[in-house]
């Protein structure tokens, strides 16, 4: 096994909303998904457990990422990475929070 | 006990301000939606506590929300518009050709019969409809596809949708306002769609008489009285009598005939009000006064209501949804402005007085007759 691959049971990915987020999904920390382990898989199930989520993050019609909106994790913006990319092993072993972040912008 | 709820929606949220028939002691509700730009909010006229919302951002879009108890509680519901069809891009600002994207809604018009009926006005400019109270929504793709959706062009706002009249006479009879496109009438339920703009004149195009181009504001009409129909364009208060067929213009003695809101009193067909604006340069009231004008004729002949309102000093601008009026027998009447007053008058216009003063700037205001 190579360093930092995923072993064992896991805790699940860490997500954690921005407050407007948090408020619509009604939603007091973090929310903890057992399964995905890509980008789009985050959301997919973060929609399916939430779904006043969706059309927030991604556009309903084209799936793209809304243009303020950007996910970090482990100190590295995924934002631009391969939706289909695995997700950085130390979020899926729970250890990194897997962050959704409004883009600072606007008044 | 009769009363009012006043529904504002504003740049970061939304409040709700109620009172009873003397409207006179106000409470106003927390922040609703807080952080959210709350274009509109409406109340059904069959359900009073049903109210739908419409909040929208730059980061997180657009979201529906739907209250079923009066406005003190909502939650989300759906949000997914998808347009149907594809009648060819409009041109953009940049002379470019753009294709249809649904970015965010400017107007929510419930079913004047079905408290789960509502229709949605949206930028880029489509109507939507939903049967299901709001989880699901539909577009109504013969507005785009009549024909002329090509000759469609954003205004300064966008190109957006902004105004949907429901004729509660023929309820398969319906009006919507696009800008910079004109107004349009249906007389099936919405299924397909016609120009209604002979006799305006717009400097700001081409063609002045051109059959699509005006940047029309807001209309309305009464009920009594549903063919005839109030017209508030870019420049122009215009007036048809023969349900959009033909307008012509009733400006008359307006001190400016720019302006955004413009509505008829609740019991007198041929009472209106509109807020002139001294011109599209500056968005501000003439003379740093704040008048709203009443015509008792319906127009024509226009009368400055300023008591109770700033009469200098004043630089605020009206939007075109921030005009409501309540159908208690003494009939208020009610605007917002950018500056974050809401004003009541309960007397028809005849006094002012500020229910509020310091809400972030008022995009809409809708009263609901308790």
């Amino acid at each position: 096994m190579t360093a930092g691959a995923v072993s064992g049971a896991r805790p699940g990915v860490r997500v954690v909303l921005p407050a407007h987020l948090r408020a619509l999904a009604g939603v007091d920390g973090e929310v903890v998904l057992d399964g995905p382990t890509t980008l789009a898989g985050v959301l997919d199930a973060l929609e399916r457990r939430h779904p006043a989520l969706r059309g927030t993050c991604r556009d309903q019609a084209t799936g793209r990422r809304r243009p303020f909106v950007r996910f970090f994790a482990c100190r590295e913006d995924l934002s631009h990475d391969p939706v289909d990319a695995e997700l950085p092993a130390p979020v899926l072993r729970g250890d990194e929070p897997f962050l959704v972040v409004g883009a600072m912008a606007g008044g | 006990m009769a009363g009012v709820r006043v529904l504002v929606g504003t740049r970061k949220g939304a409040f709700v301000l109620t009172s009873d028939e003397r409207r006179q002691d106000w409470q106003v509700s927390e922040p609703l939606f807080g952080g959210w730009e709350v274009m509109h909010l409406k109340g059904s006229p069959t359900n009073p506590d049903r109210v739908y919302a419409a909040p929208s951002g730059g980061w997180f879009g657009q979201v529906v929300q739907r209250s079923d108890d009066g406005g003190r509680t909502f939650s989300p519901v759906g949000n997914d518009f998808r347009y149907q069809g594809d009648p060819g891009p409009y041109q953009g600002h940049d002379g470019l050709p753009h294709p249809w994207a649904f970015s965010r809604v400017w107007h929510l018009e419930p079913s004047l019969t079905d408290p789960d009926t509502v229709y949605a006005g949206v930028e880029d400019a489509a109507l939507f409809r939903s049967t299901d109270a709001g989880a699901s929504w539909q577009e109504l793709p013969g507005l785009r596809g009549h024909g002329s959706a090509s000759q469609w062009q954003p205004g300064a706002g966008g190109l957006c949708l902004h105004t949907i009249v429901l004729d509660p006479s023929d309820d398969q009879r319906m009006y919507t306002a696009v800008s910079a496109a004109g107004a349009f009438r249906s007389d099936d339920a919405g299924q397909s769609w016609r120009p209604i703009n002979k006799g305006l004149v717009s400097q700001g195009i081409p063609d002045e008489q051109a059959e699509v181009g005006h940047c029309v504001h807001k209309l309305a009409l009464h009920p009594a009285r549903p063919q005839t129909l109030f017209m508030q364009k870019h420049w122009d208060v215009m007036r048809s009598d023969d349900a959009g067929e033909s307008w012509h213009e009733v400006s008359g003695d307006l001190p400016s005939d720019f302006g955004f809101p413009i509505d008829v009193h609740a019991h007198e067909p041929d009472t209106v009000y509109v807020v002139p604006i001294t011109s599209d340069t500056f968005h501000v009231p003439p003379d740093g006064a704040l008048r709203v004008y009443r015509s008792r004729t319906g127009g024509g002949e226009w009368e400055p209501l300023t008591k109770g309102l700033p009469q200098e000093n004043c630089f605020v601008n009206v939007l075109r949804d921030a005009m409501a009026v309540d159908r208690l027998d003494s009939s208020g009447v009610y605007f917002g402005t950018t500056g974050g007053q809401v004003y009541c008058s309960p007397d028809g216009g005849d006094s002012w007085s500020a229910i509020v003063r310091d809400l972030p700037p008022v995009l809409s205001v809708e009263v609901q007759t308790l």
